[in-house]
């Protein structure tokens, strides 16, 4: 069977708050960086799978996700496969 | 009547849970390991505290999957009666027994110290037998701070879900109150059956006097008063 990797990005929605994300950018404004507008935090997973096609890998890795990797209340996510 | 207390990998409350059950004698208590498929003769459920499979992925995320949750979906919707405190109720949540979902507390800290909480509804099968309406338990926990679309937000307050907000000592809900940034002060809500309670506070670290105190004591009384008053 051809053999995929999956790149799975889960990120909190728009309009959730993101403690972490808002405490680095202030870390960052402390270390003098400016222009800093917006900072935020969110989850990289790397699956390697096995599949018929493509279609296949990234049905199976959006299954992954919806079901375990985000929580959909308050989190997106987005699915990119590579062969 | 019996209690069964759900131990998870990683909870470290479940024999806290046992104890407040042992010690005020409101029932028989036995462990569920999570590996069971079944909640065999518990009248109630409790999931307790802790870092279930060590709070990997998020709090809860796994446990929900584990076979013990199966049986204890199953039993909830029958309307059997299910608690749970603080790592339970974010396995509630992310169950999808209960609404919403838990972020980290505002200030990304483990936040351990005793709060008060107001009790909104005092018909629940939860709080039935709360005499006061602010109740002083502790919290533990990192993610707390519960989170619910406007729509959601909406619902819980139309159906009297909420069922504590902490409050400060006078049992006002402010800003200052709120320990971990929950939304609107939320620490517990109740499904729309009213048999599945979730929590952050811990009922059962203030069930005796000696710890400071027994106010947790009240739920425990309520979930015993609500089987014998719908039995009855």
């Amino acid at each position: 069977m051809p053999k995929y990797k999956a790149i799975i990005e889960v990120k909190f929605k728009p309009g959730v708050l993101d403690p972490q994300g808002e405490t680095i950018k202030n870390a960052l404004l402390n270390l003098n960086y400016s222009g800093i507008n917006s900072v935020s935090t969110g989850k990289l997973f790397k699956v390697e799978l096995e599949a018929k096609t493509i279609k296949e890998a990234k049905a199976t890795a959006e299954s992954i996700a919806d079901k375990l990797l985000a929580n959909t209340v308050i989190e997106n996510f987005t699915v990119e496969i590579e062969k | 009547m019996k209690f069964g207390v759900v131990v998870f990998p990683g909870s470290n409350c479940d024999y806290d849970a046992y104890h407040a059950i042992k010690t005020t004698g409101l029932g028989d208590v036995a462990y569920l390991w999570h590996q069971e498929h079944s909640v065999n003769d518990c009248d109630v459920v409790i999931l307790p505290g802790g870092f279930s499979y060590g709070d990997y992925l998020r709090s809860g995320a796994i446990a929900r999957f584990s076979p013990i949750m199966q049986a204890v979906i199953k039993f909830a919707k029958k309307g059997g009666t299910v608690i749970g405190i603080c790592n339970g109720f974010q396995i509630l949540l992310e169950a999808g027994l209960l609404p919403g979902a838990m972020r980290k507390n505002v200030n990304l800290r483990f936040v351990c110290k005793d709060v008060y909480l107001k009790v909104l509804n005092h018909d629940s099968r939860f709080t039935r037998n709360c005499d006061k309406s602010i109740l002083r338990v502790p919290i533990a926990h990192a993610e707390g701070n519960y989170f619910a679309d406007a729509e959601t937000l909406a619902e819980l307050y139309e159906t009297n879900r909420i069922v504590f907000k902490y409050c400060d000592k006078d049992g006002t809900i402010t800003n200052s109150a709120n320990p971990n940034g929950a939304l609107d002060n939320i620490a517990g809500i109740i499904n729309k059956e009213g048999n599945v309670l979730g929590m952050m506070p811990h009922p059962e670290r203030a069930c005796e006097l000696v710890l400071g105190s027994s106010d947790g004591r009240d739920v425990f009384e309520s979930i015993v008063g609500s089987m014998n008053y719908e039995k009855a």
